[in-house]
Order: structure tokens, then C-alpha cells, then sequence
């Protein structure tokens, strides 16, 4: 009956920790190891130009909506400048203000994206576009051609495929020819197309972005074709025709809005440069998280100030110590003195490391009982002699330290972080087990606690699990459920296969 | 290794964990504890009910009442001071005796003598909290030494063999005697290097013994054969176990009872997690007659009828053995 309910509680905690932990780790993409990093690009843009005489207003197109990346951070670099970002129709625009300056000037934008493929641009559903206004003979050209590829396509992706194949032909009919003879770069050349397009009423635009690679130190947008098929966006090569976006294309902005607008300034210029660098997927993750609104996050430890972070990284690791304190008492069978005090001595071992604090912990312990020995010759009542034991431990750190920083080893300081009541409780119960049992007793005891600590300690200061633990700390509820499974366990200890040996033969 | 439990598993004996669980959380509420974990508690009720127990000369609650130490011993020449909250035989002293020659010096019961000022030391040690439970303050019983039967004299080295009964839900369901050894310091706890024999309920007579968990069949010290002595009064030891369960309300008890060499059986103390040594002693485990007493329980038994079930069904010729 009982069992049933231990069961299902174990159950619900482990179901509820790992679909947690799942959904974090496979949908928002919390790294499960803490060297684990994303790739990023820098990107970044300097606008140059020469200052006039008058107050100065320059107005950047930056990225709004980018499929396939996620913005990590932005911000500009520009002394004396007013900065802004301001939505216009065609999407954000970075806006630079200043009153009175000379000279050249070079205004920086920086942005740092990475790639996420479920980033997706909710962008919206066009009107259809009103029919181009075109002059005679341009328009006959264009008439000609809409009428030719629409008689080769059924809707408007393949009319944008046959489209572009017409009029990249090698061998061009006149009516492209006469359609081309005013555009000079790949730019007018996409712009042409939407015009084409209006004209059959298929909502286009162009769009403009970087190719990403490792490292660019200068580059220019790219130009590409964009059309609305009554559901959703599609890109097209506008030199090719084929549907695609380059790899690792980020789209910077939208339209044929000038890139770069200075008011009061001449010699505009605006230049990309682009640098791959690595960032921490941790952090990724939590900017992808707080994009999604994911109240998993907004209530993690990263929402906690920095120093409740620490400490709670050292706290988070305790229910490990309480595990393996369970596993080596209730499966092992290893005695110990008191319940938690192997757990906490292992926390003090944190800043010691293990050996040295074994070591010192067994100095001071014995120290302090031999100590305590010769202060159970004086007839003390109890309270004052723990007191006694108390200050004499105090002591003896002070003197293993300087003893030990004189002989230029300095991680006998280190004993100063020992919580010192510990110590003293450890003596004491020591002691009293010691005279009432003898002193394998109280060894063994002394031994055992020790050893779980010991263990305790290395299981609780394996770094890869104390990052899945700060990073998914809801896996303590499979570790609740383990414990209190544990709870339940009535089979026998390893030590009492030893103990009932004389039963277990026939 | 899983062999080995399986073994053990085969040979019914039960471990710690499954004790915890199923014997003293499901039958041993907890605030019944202050019954058994309180000796004076234990040694009232238990004369309420009836039951023999040692005189109580005095309790000494306060370290003010210290003083009331030598009152209480007055020209006694053997008695015991002990914690009412200790556990495992710490902190029991038993004085035998005074030294001939100086009367203010007393003899322990390992034979070293003590001046009266190293009883009030420990005395106050006592009532300080040291033997108890999370350093509590305790209060200290003086009470009779017990002198044991002549029946015991070859097997014990100095202090008094004591019998542990195991009663569950109020029947006996396994008993083995405790024999004090040079290195247990004339106390029967098994731990502490006594030597622990296993007894046939059914006749009171003592099987094998064991010493540390190994089988032993003379006595460490006496050299003097285990084995085949007879428990007087053995009847009447189990129906006093068997009344524990109504004494305490405890479901799983080990009982502790003395003989005396004047009074007869007396109830030393009861013990809500009795240890497991006793399969050893006994040489078989305990799961097999627990769970004979799970099946005809119901019937609301009066102890000397459960005492009589068990000299019946437990004893080392029935079939359950
Ligand atoms: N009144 C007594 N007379 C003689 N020996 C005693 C007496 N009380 C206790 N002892 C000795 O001390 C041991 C432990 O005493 P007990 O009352 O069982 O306390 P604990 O709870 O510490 O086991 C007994 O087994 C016995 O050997
Ligand atoms: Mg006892």
C-alpha cells in the first residue's frame, strides 16, 4: 500500500525533473557540458563620412527579422553621438546625432548573432501590390514578358523561377533586352525584378544581406529576391533563379531604402567587417529562453544576483552528499558519526582539497582528542570541557597554519576554513565512543566518516555534474525520488553479508 | 555477492534496513519511545504491571542533587549508577563491592577501585548529558546491583550475563543470553566483546555461542562449554517478555532480563531496536518465525498464552527450526 504510494510519488518527481531537464536541454538548448560553445559572428559596420558644417543626423539600416540566427548583442561605438534605434517602415534603423563636429568621422555599429534554426520570421502577409506605374516602352517589354512566363508557370514561385531563368537566358529575347538596358548592378537588377513582379501582382522586395564566413575584413551586402507566395516568404538567387538563401546568410535589411543616410555629411560610406568567434552556449541559451518568454528560465538560478549564484552552486551540490551519504550508509553499511557530518566535513574538504584535507583533518582531530583526554583528568563538567575542547581547536589551527606557512607550505592555512564546531563535535563524540566502546570502535567510526566523506566530497566536486546540477537544478528531483526510493530499500547492506556470513552457508 | 544474499535471503535472516521498515516504523510508534528509551519510565511502568525489576535506591536529576550521591549509596556495598537515557552499556558503572581495608573506596566490577569523588565525577558526567542522546541533560539512576545466578558463574567474567528476548507483537520469538567477557568489561553488551549464546525457547536450555559475529562453543575467558545450560525459571522469563508488548505498546521489543541469585528474573530493560547478533547466536534467521506470528496473530492472545505459542512452535525440535 505504502509502496504503491512511494512508487508513484518516485515516479511523478522523476517524470517531472526529466521532462524538464529535457525540455531545456533539447528545445531551449541548454548545454549539457559547460565547455560546450556556439559558434558566433561579429559583425560589424563603420559608417565614414566627411562632417559639414551643420548639426549631423546618419541613419544605419541594421537587421530586424533574421531567419536562421538569433542576436546575442548590439551596440554602437561612437563618442559624442546621440544613438537611437528607431523603427521605420522598412525595419530598424540605427540613428547618430550630434550638434557641432569636424572632420572625418567613423560611426560603428556591432552585432553579435549566432545561428538557431528555429529562430522564424513571423514577418507579415503583404497587400497585393498595386500594379507598377511604367513609362511606354518599357511597359510593352514588361507586358510581353509577364504575359510570356505566365503562360509557363502556375503560381507564384514557379513564375519567379521562370521569371528569373527569361531573363538571365543567355540568349536574351529583345523585350529583356530592352528591360535590362537601364540596370548597371545587381542591385537595380533585383529591383527591376519586383517591378516585373508588381506588375503580375505577386508581392516581392528586395533583400539584403552578408554571407557569413569565418573572416571578412571588407564586404558588401548581397542582394536577393524575396516574394510573398500568399503563405509565406520565399527567397530566391536572383542571378540563378533557384530557391534558396546562401549558407550562413544573414539578412541585414529589407527594401531598396538607402543603406546609409548621413544629413549634413558628404563622402558617405558604409563598410562590413565580419569575425567568427565562439561564445558560451549557456549564455545562448538563456538570450533564446528569455526571447521565448520560457518562465523556466525567468525563475532559474541565472535570474539570481551573481553571489546568490555561487552560493547556491556549492548548496545545489549537498543533496548529492545527502545521496551518497544515504547509498554508503543504507546499501554500504558504513558506520559514521552523526547523520550529516560526513556531508559537511566534505563541504569543508572544498577548500582543502582532498588530501591535504584528510590530512589535516585527521591531525586535528587526533591532536584535539588527546587534548581532550588530558582535560577528562581534570574532572571538568561536560558543558565547560566542550567548551575547553572548543578553544584548544581553535588553537591548534592557528598553530598548524603558522607552523606550516613558516615552512613555506601554504595549504596548511587552508585548515583556518574547516568549520571548527565540527571539529570539536567530531572529538567529542569521538571520545565518548573511544572510553564506553574502546578505541576500534571509535576508529572505525572515525574511519567510516572519513571515508564517506571522502566520497562524498569527490562526488559532490565532479565539475561535469555540478554544471549539469546549477544548469538543470529540477535533476534533484530524480534524486529526491532516489533517495526516497532508497528509503524504502529492506534488502540487506553490503557490510551485513560479512556480518551474517556464519548463516549464509548451510 | 548476490549469491550471498540470497543465501542469506533463503536462511530468512533479516537485515538492518528491512528491520527499520517493516519491524520498528510499522509496530514502534515513536512517541512510545520515552518508554523504553527512559529507564526510570521503563522500571515504573514495568512494576505497575507486575514485573520484577531491580530496586531503584535513588535518582539524582540535577548536578545540585550530587551531593545527595554519598545519601544514597549510604553503607551499600554494591550498586549500580547508570543514565536513564543511555544506550549500548555507556556509561554504567557497577560497583561490586568496598575495598577491605579502606571503606570509602569501592570496587568495580572489573576489579579496579575507585574513591567516591570518581563515582560523583562520573555521576555528574552523567546527569550532564554525556551518555545521552544528543548530550541532553540526563538524569542518573543508583539501583541494585544485580547478583547473578550461580547458574552463569562458569560462563561470565566478571559483571551479569543477561537474556534478550525478542518480542514481536507480543510474542517471543527469539532469546539468546549475553555472557560478560574480560574485554567487555564485565557489561553484556555483545559489541563490546561479550559472548552471546543462543537459547531453545522451548526448553530454556542455551545452544552455541558466538563471539564477534564467529561461532564459539567455550568461553574466552572460563573456557567452560556453552552450551546445554539450563535458564531457571524460563517460563516465567518468556511470559515477563511477553508482557513487554503491554507494558510499552511496542510492537517489535528486545527485552532484557537478569537472574538474580536472591529475586529471580528481573527486567533489566526493554529496547525499541534490538539488535540483529541475535541470528547469529541462534544461528538461524528471525523472518521465518516473524512471519509465523503475522499469520495467527488477530486473536488477542494474553501474554502467558503467546509465551506458551512460542515454547511451542519456536522451540529447537519444532519444525520450524
Ligand atoms: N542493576 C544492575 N546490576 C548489575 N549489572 C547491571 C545492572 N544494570 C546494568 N548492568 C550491566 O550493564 C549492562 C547494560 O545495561 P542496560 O541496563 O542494558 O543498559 P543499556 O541500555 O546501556 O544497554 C547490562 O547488560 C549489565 O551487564
Ligand atoms: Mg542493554
Amino acid at each position: 500500500m505504502t509502496m504503491r504510494y512511494v512508487y508513484l510519488l518516485a515516479a511523478l518527481l522523476t517524470a517531472a525533473g526529466v521532462s524538464i531537464f529535457a525540455y531545456k536541454w533539447q528545445v531551449l538548448g541548454f548545454p549539457l557540458t559547460d565547455d560546450q560553445e556556439t559558434p558566433a559572428w561579429t559583425v560589424e559596420t563603420s559608417v565614414h563620412f566627411d562632417a559639414g558644417p551643420g548639426p549631423i543626423k546618419a541613419s544605419l539600416q541594421i537587421p530586424t527579422l533574421t531567419p536562421g540566427f538569433g542576436t546575442s548583442e548590439e551596440y554602437s561605438v561612437s563618442r559624442n553621438y546621440g544613438f537611437s534605434v528607431n523603427y521605420v517602415s522598412g525595419g530598424r534603423q540605427a540613428q547618430w546625432t550630434v550638434r557641432r563636429t569636424a572632420g572625418q568621422q567613423t560611426l560603428y555599429y556591432r552585432i553579435v548573432v549566432y545561428e538557431d534554426r528555429n529562430s522564424d520570421s513571423s514577418d507579415t502577409t503583404p497587400p497585393f501590390p498595386l500594379p507598377p506605374v511604367i513609362n511606354e516602352p518599357l511597359k510593352t517589354a514588361v507586358d510581353v514578358i509577364v504575359n510570356d512566363v505566365r503562360e509557363h508557370s502556375a503560381d507564384a514561385a514557379s513564375f519567379t523561377a521562370e521569371l528569373l531563368r527569361v531573363v538571365n537566358s543567355p540568349s536574351p529575347a529583345s523585350s529583356v533586352d530592352l528591360l535590362l538596358a537601364e540596370v548597371h548592378s545587381p542591385l537595380e537588377f533585383v529591383k527591376m525584378m519586383t517591378t516585373v513582379l508588381a506588375a503580375a501582382r505577386i508581392p516581392a522586395r528586395i533583400i539584403r544581406g552578408l554571407e557569413l564566413q569565418d573572416r571578412m575584413r571588407q564586404t558588401n551586402l548581397i542582394p536577393w529576391l524575396e516574394i510573398h507566395d500568399g503563405v509565406r516568404w520565399r527567397f530566391f538567387d536572383p542571378r540563378s533563379g533557384t530557391e534558396n538563401l546562401p549558407n550562413h546568410f544573414l539578412i541585414w535589411c529589407r527594401g531598396d531604402d538607402a543603406l546609409v543616410q548621413v544629413d549634413g555629411g558628404t563622402n558617405v560610406e558604409a563598410r562590413f567587417a565580419v569575425q567568427k568567434n565562439f561564445i558560451d552556449s549557456m549564455a545562448v541559451a538563456e538570450q533564446r529562453a528569455k526571447v521565448r518568454q520560457s518562465a523556466l528560465v525567468d525563475f532559474s538560478l541565472a535570474s539570481l544576483p551573481i553571489q546568490t549564484q555561487a552560493v547556491y552552486s556549492v548548496l545545489l551540490m549537498i543533496p548529492i552528499g545527502a545521496l551518497i551519504m544515504v547509498l554508503m550508509r543504507n546499501l554500504v553499511g558504513i558506520d559514521a558519526f552523526g547523520t550529516f557530518m560526513p556531508v559537511l566535513i566534505a563541504l569543508s574538504f572544498r577548500e582543502t582539497q582532498l588530501f591535504w584535507g584528510l590530512v589535516l583533518f585527521t591531525l586535528l582531530v587526533a591532536l584535539g582528542l588527546s587534548i581532550r583526554f588530558l582535560l577528562e583528568r581534570l574532572r571538568l563538567l561536560l558543558v565547560p570541557r566542550l567548551s575547553a575542547v572548543l578553544i584548544v581547536v581553535v588553537l591548534l589551527m592557528l598553530v598548524i597554519s603558522i607552523v606550516s606557512h613558516k615552512m613555506g607550505m601554504e595549504t596548511g592555512l587552508s585548515v583556518a576554513l574547516f568549520p571548527m564546531v565540527i571539529i570539536a563535535m567530531t572529538i567529542e563524540r569521538m571520545s565518548v565512543v573511544w572510553e564506553e566502546r574502546g578505541p576500534a570502535d571509535a576508529i572505525r567510526g572515525g574511519t567510516g566518516s572519513l571515508v564517506v566523506a571522502a566520497v562524498a566530497y569527490l562526488a559532490m566536486g565532479m565539475n561535469w555534474l555540478e554544471h549539469i546540477i546549477t544548469s538543470f537544478p529540477e535533476l534533484l528531483l530524480v534524486v529526491l525520488a532516489v533517495v526516497i526510493l532508497l528509503g524504502r530499500y529492506t534488502g540487506y547492506r553490503l557490510t551485513e553479508l560479512v556480518r551474517f556470513k556464519a548463516l549464509a552457508g548451510d | 555477492m548476490l549469491n550471498a544474499a540470497r543465501n542469506l535471503r533463503k536462511r530468512g535472516v533479516l537485515g538492518v534496513n528491512e528491520r527499520n521498515a517493516q519491524m520498528i516504523m510499522k509496530y514502534n510508534p515513536r512517541h512510545l519511545y520515552p518508554r523504553v528509551d527512559n529507564k526510570v519510565l521503563t522500571k515504573e511502568l514495568a512494576l505497575t504491571a507486575g514485573m520484577a525489576v531491580p530496586e531503584l535506591y535513588g535518582l539524582i536529576g540535577h548536578q545540585s542533587e550530587l551531593r545527595n550521591l554519598s545519601k544514597i549509596i549510604g553503607e551499600r556495598d554494591s550498586f549500580v549508577i547508570k543514565p536513564a537515557h543511555g544506550s549500548g552499556g555507556d556509561g554504567i558503572i557497577v560497583v561490586t563491592g568496598r575495598s577491605a581495608r579502606k571503606r570509602e573506596c569501592f570496587r568495580l566490577a572489573s576489579g579496579v577501585l575507585v574513591m567516591e569523588s570518581e563515582l560523583q565525577y562520573h555521576t555528574s558526567n552523567v546527569v550532564g548529558g554525556q551518555y545521552s542522546l544528543g548530550g541532553n541533560p540526563d538524569t542518573a539512576l543508583v539501583e541494585y546491583c544485580v547478583e547473578f545466578d550461580p547458574i552463569f558463574a562458569e560462563v561470565s567474567y566478571q559483571g551479569v550475563p543477561d537474556i534478550r528476548v525478542i518480542v514481536y507483537r507480543g510474542y517471543p520469538v527469539m532469546a539468546m543470553v549475553r555472557l560478560p567477557t574480560r574485554m567487555s568489561g564485565g557489561k553484556a553488551n555483545l559489541h563490546q566483546g561479550a559472548v552471546g549464546a543462543g537459547i531453545d525457547l522451548g526448553t530454556g536450555r542455551t545452544l552455541g555461542g558466538v563471539l564477534d559475529n564467529a561461532v564459539v562453543d567455550e568461553h574466552p575467558d572460563t573456557g567452560a562449554l556453552i552450551a546445554g545450560l539450563q535458564i531457571p525459571g524460563w517460563n516465567f522469563i518468556l511470559e515477563s517478555a511477553a508482557r513487554g508488548l503491554e507494558v510499552t505498546g511496542l510492537g517489535y521489543l528486545g527485552v532484557d532480563i537478569v537472574i538474580d541469585r536472591h529475586h529471580g528474573p528481573l527486567i533489566l530493560e526493554m529496547n525499541a531496536r534490538p539488535g540483529l547478533n541475535i541470528q547469529i547466536a541462534n544461528c538461524m534467521g528471525l523472518s521465518g518465525r516473524i512471519a509465523r506470528v503475522d499469520k495467527i496473530q488477530g486473536d488477542a492472545a494474553a501474554p502467558d498464552a503467546r509465551a506458551k505459542f512460542a515454547r511451542r512452535e519456536f522451540s529447537a525440535t519444532s519444525s520450524l527450526s
